[in-house]
């Protein structure tokens, strides 16, 4: 069993895939946590998604990261049960939000409506005049860099590091194994979990993962004492992740970590792999920090960071077997949500190779639906 | 101020933006005004020098001195955002000069362990010793000044311990001897140290610094450990030679070289150009080379950016003190051997508190194969310094063979800040409104 990709989904496709009894190895042409997974803010969300499909993963992510932190792996990578507010500015987006948040209710998520009244009580420094909020406890936190390294030391996996595939051996439409720069690695089955380059992994397979890049900046604050207690963000941000646009989108999600610094994500642009700074993207983030937190105005920034997200055009992961080969199987595309989802993409994984009855249905992940002919993104 | 001054006489309209409260820099940095001391004279080499620049400064009504503005990044075309706010302009001269490169040793943390140059700053810009009974220890030709202005304003210097060994000057007679100043100007620091019965000794280190609140003594060893001697001080003034401060530089996309003694320069033309078109970069931005050539430098840029051809006797002089930098930076390398001192207790990232053995947990068990990777699983270089401290040791340790050097991709890692200091919140947020 071969894992293409040491970054977050491929140490949990390694995780459950070991747990299931396979002898897994995970090869990497960089480090452990090189591409989208060193560079986010961790997010463990339930409450930005819309019913549906992703929705339903997430849900049963949000069950699988508990039960690693009872493992007791949680310390390791900072889990944080802490919750998230999200807030609307008027009241509009309010009634936006409860009519969003019933539906999410239906489907099993934890959410609390919290009147203007009584949001200083869940965050005393939040700004005021605030039209109301909704209060998701479910939602956590874990150091998405730690998570990886962690849970792939704790499935056991052999590691090859700085270890490129070149190739996928096959015979009779089956999969054999990889070709790598170090040498090739007999398997019987293949994942590809390589996020930004996973589309690249599909075509030495003749198929087709149209994965895109999509560029966020988060700045970090200095450290501060614990001001921020919860994951915050405006209503907004929900209809950023789900849009499509090319151009700039920005909605601050403001954060406090264990380690003290504050975290300001999440700018989300389509301008590919371009890491060149963007001072619009980051004076935007700083605005709109400072609009749900006006004591952000007099915090020192010490740095920032750029990552990308692996998208998919219709927004959900690609997850299970490769439409040509047998034995090949896909986790990838998990965009912004890879993090939080990735828990039970690996379980999924797992259930799917032993050919098990899986815990979501599997059928909206896959990866067929981008056989060709390949399906025309939206234009807004 | 050379570089201002040359552009302005030119013509040109210059900004002279710096982030102290007066000029001449780290170089000729001096009391404010009212502090003084007998000994001052006996610091600064060349201080008429300085004298004739800061009146071609301060003269000039072409040149605005911001001083007390901080630059924490350059938009290209260009826009140089300051703490202040942004300031337009068609060319940037880079002269950031450089900050000092150390390595950890147990115990470098205690009060008392200063850098050299942090010594020698405190001791020009406030005229205060670091300590009474102070070792100057480390690598390369600042170790001598340092050693001698402590000596000359009353510390009674231990021991100067340089850790190469200095024979190896003789393999390139050809830069010293046309550069007979620069080799007289270190013979004489060295009879001035002799004089005043400075110990001075080659091939040795330090390996610890030893104290309970504060620093009581150092041991002092061959690079192999051997021959550990403790010597009793109350202050230790430590470096291991400079880095160029190119943050600025590298986050606008300018090219830049790697350095024989693992330091990340910029590239420049022969008329100080970077790879961005109306960007300049002189002195240590160009590769640490000292006073002297940066001074030419300043004047090639000044010359360059204002469209004129730098004639005359500038290009081969900087060329020759150039010549003379390289050969500096073949004989004063981090002694590999720093690593071996380690203990798993040695913090090796202090903003962060980081220890050693956090940083090999990294590189031996969660497969961190690189400086980044380090960085993101342990947080060295993620604090207030922004990895300047650190960031060439965790070059270093990112390899797991102790025996392999640092990787370039590393080392230019370590010199990368996209954000060059860090910046009040409220001026990103001045930044959206100017698209509103």
């Amino acid at each position: 069993m071969v894992v293409i990709g040491a970054g977050m989904v491929g140490a949990a496709c390694a995780y459950y895939l070991a747990r299931a009894g396979l002898s897994v190895t995970v090869v990497d042409r960089g480090s452990v946590s090189g591409g989208t997974s060193g560079a986010g803010e961790g997010n463990l969300l339930l409450s930005d998604k819309e019913r549906g499909p992703e929705l339903d993963l997430a849900l049963r992510s949000h069950q699988l990261w508990r039960d690693l932190n009872d493992e007791g792996l949680g310390p390791d990578f900072e889990y944080e049960a802490k919750g998230g507010l999200v807030v609307a500015f008027a009241e509009t987006d309010f009634a936006a939000l409860q009519t969003f948040a019933a539906t999410q209710r239906d489907a099993g998520v934890v959410t609390e409506e919290v009147t203007a009244d009584r949001l200083s009580e869940f965050e005393p420094h939040l700004a005021p005049g605030l039209a109301g909020g909704f209060w998701y406890p479910q939602d956590a936190q874990v150091m998405p860099a730690l998570a990886a390294a962690r849970l792939l030391r704790a499935s056991g996996a052999e590691v090859r590091l700085g270890t490129a595939v070149t190739g996928l051996q096959f015979s009779d439409g089956t999969v054999r194994g990889v070709r790598t720069t170090l040498g090739e690695i007999p398997a019987q089955h293949v994942v590809n979990a390589a996020g930004l380059w996973s589309g690249e992994i599909a075509e030495l397979a003749g198929s087709t993962l149209p994965t895109q890049p999509r560029r966020g900046f988060v700045l970090v604050t200095e450290p501060l004492p614990p001001l921020i207690r919860h994951k915050v963000y405006s209503a907004a941000y929900v209809s950023d992740v789900s849009s499509s646009d090319a151009a700039l989108q920005s909605s601050a999600v403001v954060e406090g970590t264990p380690s003290g610094p504050v975290l300001i994500g999440a700018s989300r642009e389509r301008v590919g792999l371009d890491r060149t700074p963007s001072y619009d993207a980051l004076g935007r983030l700083a605005a709109q920090a400072a609009e749900l937190f006006p004591f952000l105005e007099r915090v020192d920034v010490q740095r920032y960071y750029c990552g990308f997200r692996p998208y998919l055009p219709d927004h959900l992961p690609a997850i299970g077997p490769d439409p040509r080969l047998s034995g090949f199987f896909h986790a990838s595309g998990h965009e912004g949500a890879g993090i939080g989802l990735a828990p039970a993409t690996g379980e999924l994984i797992a259930a799917l190779v032993a050919g098990e009855k899986t815990a979501v249905d599997a059928e909206p992940f896959n990866p067929a639906r981008f056989a060709s002919p390949q399906p025309q993104e939206e234009q807004r | 101020m050379a570089a201002a001054a040359t552009a302005a006489e030119q013509g040109l309209r210059v900004a002279l933006i710096d982030s102290g409260r007066q000029l001449g820099g780290q170089y000729f940095r001096h009391p404010a005004p009212g502090l003084n001391a007998p000994w001052i004279a006996h610091l600064h080499h060349g201080w008429s020098r300085f004298e004739r620049l800061a009146t071609r400064v301060e003269t000039s009504h072409r040149i605005a001195v911001l001083f007390e503005r901080q630059v924490w990044a350059i938009e290209p075309g260009f826009n140089v955002l300051t703490d202040r706010g942004p300031i337009a302009a068609r060319n940037v001269i880079l002269a950031t000069g450089s900050y000092e490169r150390v390595v950890p040793f147990p115990g470098w943390d205690l009060p008392g362990v200063f850098t050299a140059g942090g010594a020698q700053a405190l001791l020009k810009g406030n005229l205060v010793l670091p300590g009474r009974r102070v070792v100057v220890a480390g690598t390369g030709p600042l170790l001598l000044p340092v050693a001698a202005g402590l000596s000359v304003a009353g510390a009674n210097v231990l021991g100067l311990f340089e850790a190469n060994r200095v024979r190896g000057y003789a393999k390139h007679p050809v830069p010293l001897l046309k550069n007979p100043a620069k080799f007289l100007e270190g013979v004489d620091f060295a009879r001035q140290l002799l004089r005043a019965r400075v110990p001075l000794r080659s091939g040795r280190m330090v390996v610890e610094a030893q104290g309970t609140d504060n620093l009581e003594a150092v041991v002092i060893a061959h690079s192999d450990g051997s021959n550990r001697r403790r010597i009793e001080c109350d202050a230790l003034a430590i470096g291991y030679g400079l880095a160029p401060q190119i943050d600025l530089g590298l986050t606008l996309g300018c090219e830049n070289k790697l350095l024989s003694d693992g330091t990340v320069a910029l590239r420049v033309d022969r008329s100080q150009r970077t790879s961005i078109r109306g960007c300049y970069a002189v002195g240590e931005t160009a590769g640490i080379a000292g006073v002297e050539c940066s001074l030419v430098e300043g004047e090639i840029a000044g010359l360059a950016v204002a469209g004129a051809s730098p004639g005359g006797p500038l290009t081969p002089r900087r060329d020759r003190l150039r010549g003379f930098a390289d050969v500096l930076r073949t004989q004063h390398p981090v002694p590999a051997a720093w690593r071996d001192h380690l203990t798993p207790d040695t913090l090796i990232c202090r903003c962060e508190e980081v220890p050693a053995r956090a940083v090999a947990e990294a590189v031996e068990d969660l497969g961190a194969t690189d400086a980044r990777t380090v960085k993101l699983l342990t947080r060295a270089g993620m604090g207030w310094c922004q990895g300047r401290v650190c960031g060439y040791a965790v070059a270093c340790l990112a390899r797991r063979d102790p025996a392999e050097p640092a990787s370039a991709a590393d080392l230019l890692a370590a010199a990368k800040r996209p954000l060059a200091r860090p910046v009040r919140l409220s001026v990103l947020t001045e930044l959206d409104q100017r698209n509103k």
